[in-house]
């Protein structure tokens, strides 16, 4: 399996799934005028009937969906994760509420996205998607996860929002190992028991550089990528907190996103000891990713420090 | 579904038209003034000119009807029972707990409705991905699309519009109710519309404007709105609350009940 695009970022695995799948003809594609940049362009150059071009119109492309859904097709939609935002209201009362299953992906998501500034930098995308009854919310960490977690979107019953970063991020997993993934079962990167760090996108990358520092002080960090944030891994979350200290990481703000879910979890049955590593009620600004995440506090120096807060076992240095 | 005369259609108009006023008067609320004013033009529909199996509502080939404006359910209602889909204990449950005749049409919950409408703008772009997906299956099957003339307001209904065109869908057939109220007040007051045909036409739709009160050229539009290249909007000139007389042109009756005495009214003038 390899995909056409250039290695590298989770958006290029959304366009490579496009093409996994292309063989089953209930598959449509529709686009606002991002396809390049979403990557879907790769499934429309190869099947331009089956791809619905509908202009810079988010609102209409949501339920034009909806109605190919209606009748029998499963349509794959893309734009940019902030302006999937701008047809919220038809998600949720055109397709969550009705319950046709339509497929989403916003990509550009997150402060990661860097130069374009503040008006790209969806941080709330996956707090307003997860709050939609029914619907799955999916934010892979790299481009062979986002693959295989888009292709096994083909059998699932429920509309889903998929948050791609725009930028490339580290090879997590390999082609064979992103095969096994599945939705809602969280992904255990790195074995520990003296706290976990559950993170998800480009935090994953982050998290596993946290572990290794936090190992040097003798520290033993769990590393779980919740590429599921909704339905959320409800076993991983109860067995993380028998760690004794939870520690999130995500590029969204931390009203909404992976942390709140993981608290909502934590605070009705198992209160643990837990900080997040997220943006802090803030809009971002043009800049390098790296730039741009440090000022926002989304480095893996910040999860080491969030860990070091609350761990339980002495040992920092 | 087999045609029927005009004089059959208007004969059922007049028993959909008593079924929306005692739905609402039961429910003691609902939009019973943009109900009647477009029921005319659902039974042409249901009972003259679309494919459409009674006995089979979930038939996969079907015509489709998007009921945009979710509104005006009460009308929906009233049609599916006159053809055999509810039944008459349906309707009296309309918007109370548990009942298959939900406040806005919904598909989860009412046989024989295809699209969850309630939040105005959203049904000419269901459509078009129903015309979509009819093109893509080589299915002979249409699509009809009711609007109201304050729903146009949306900005979506417009990119709805331009899609169509730029897609060149011929198998969609969008139709306004042309009422002239909305919510709050006439359309000319609270945001003019203006020549909604002209903004159609422009867009690249075929139009056709006609009285949505004339079973003939209801018909008539309607069949004609398959032939043409392109997709075809009818603007239906209608009375909003046409048929009762303290209803007609009140917008007090775009979503309100009748009272005891005004719902005796009502019943003896639609006999």
């Amino acid at each position: 399996m390899t995909g056409i695009s250039e290695p590298g970022a989770s958006r290029d695995g959304y366009g490579d799934a496009l093409l996994d799948l292309s063989s089953d003809e209930r598959v449509v594609v529709l686009e606002a005028d991002l396809g390049k940049s979403t990557k879907s362009c790769h499934f429309r150059a190869k099947y331009p009937k089956r791809t619905f071009c509908l202009g810079i119109a988010e609102q209409n492309m949501a339920l034009v969906g909806a109605g190919l859904a209606e009748a029998g097709k499963i349509p794959f939609a893309s734009t940019f994760a902030i302006f999937s935002e701008r047809a919220f209201e038809q998600f949720r009362n055109g397709i969550a509420r009705t319950g046709l299953v339509v497929h989403l992906c916003g990509s550009h998501g997150g402060m990661h996205t860097g130069q374009d500034g503040s008006s790209a930098q969806s941080t709330e995308d996956l707090g307003i998607f997860r709050t939609l009854p029914g619907m799955t919310v999916l934010h892979p960490c790299d481009r062979n996860s986002a693959r295989s977690l888009t292709r096994n979107l083909i059998d699932h019953d429920n509309p889903s929002y998929t948050r791609t970063a725009r930028n490339k991020t580290r090879e997590i997993y390999s082609e064979e190992e992103a095969a096994a993934l599945e939705i809602g079962v969280a992904s255990e990167l790195r074995a520990g028991d003296d706290a976990t760090i559950i993170a998800c996108g480009v935090m994953v990358e982050r998290s596993l550089d946290a572990a290794d520092e936090l190992a040097k002080h003798g520290i033993m960090a769990r590393v779980v990528d919740m590429h599921t944030i909704k339905p959320i891994d409800k076993e991983a979350v109860l067995s993380a907190a028998e760690t004794g200290a939870i520690v999130t990481a995500e590029d969204h703000s931390v009203i909404g996103g992976l942390g709140s879910a993981i608290a909502e979890i934590l605070a009705e049955e198992c209160p643990t000891k837990m900080r997040m590593v997220g943006v802090r009620d803030k809009f971002g600004e043009s800049g390098s990713p790296e730039e741009i995440m440090y000022k926002m506090g989304l480095t893996s120096d910040n999860i080491v420090q969030r860990v070091m807060e609350i761990v339980q076992k002495p040992g920092r240095t | 579904m087999q045609s029927q005369s005009v004089e059959e259609l208007n004969a059922s108009a007049s028993k959909c038209r008593k079924r929306i006023v005692d739905m609402v008067y039961k429910a003691k609320s609902g939009h019973p003034g943009g109900s009647l004013s477009c029921i005319d033009i659902l039974v042409a529909l249901y009972k003259g000119v679309m494919r459409f199996d009674s006995n089979n509502p979930s038939w996969d080939d079907r015509d489709r009807f998007i009921m945009s404006k979710g509104h005006a359910s009460p009308a929906v209602y009233s049609i599916l029972r006159e053809v055999g889909i509810l039944q008459d204990s349906d309707l009296n449950g309309f918007r109370s707990l548990g009942s298959v005749c939900q406040g806005h049409v919904d598909r989860k919950w009412t046989e024989g409705v295809d699209f969850s409408a309630g939040s105005l703008g959203m049904g000419l772009s269901f459509g078009l991905g129903s015309a979509l997906a009819a093109r893509l299956d080589g299915s002979k099957r249409h699509t009809w699309v009711l609007l109201g003339d304050g729903e146009i307001q949306e900005g979506q209904v417009w990119e709805a519009a331009m899609a169509a065109s730029h897609l060149e869908v011929s198998n969609l057939t969008a139709i306004i109710d042309k009422n002239r109220i909305q919510n709050d007040n006439f359309v000319d007051d609270q945001m003019r519309v203006g020549d909604i045909g002209s903004k159609f036409k422009s867009f690249g739709w075929n139009v056709i404007n006609i009285n949505g009160h004339d079973m003939h050229e209801i018909v008539s539009a309607l069949k004609d709105s398959k032939t043409g290249n392109g997709p075809t909007a009818i603007i239906a000139s209608t009375v909003k609350g046409k048929g009762v007389s303290y209803m007609e042109n009140n917008p007090a009756f775009h979503g309100a009940a009748p009272n005891d005495e005004q719902y005796a009214l009502a019943m003896e003038e639609l006999s």
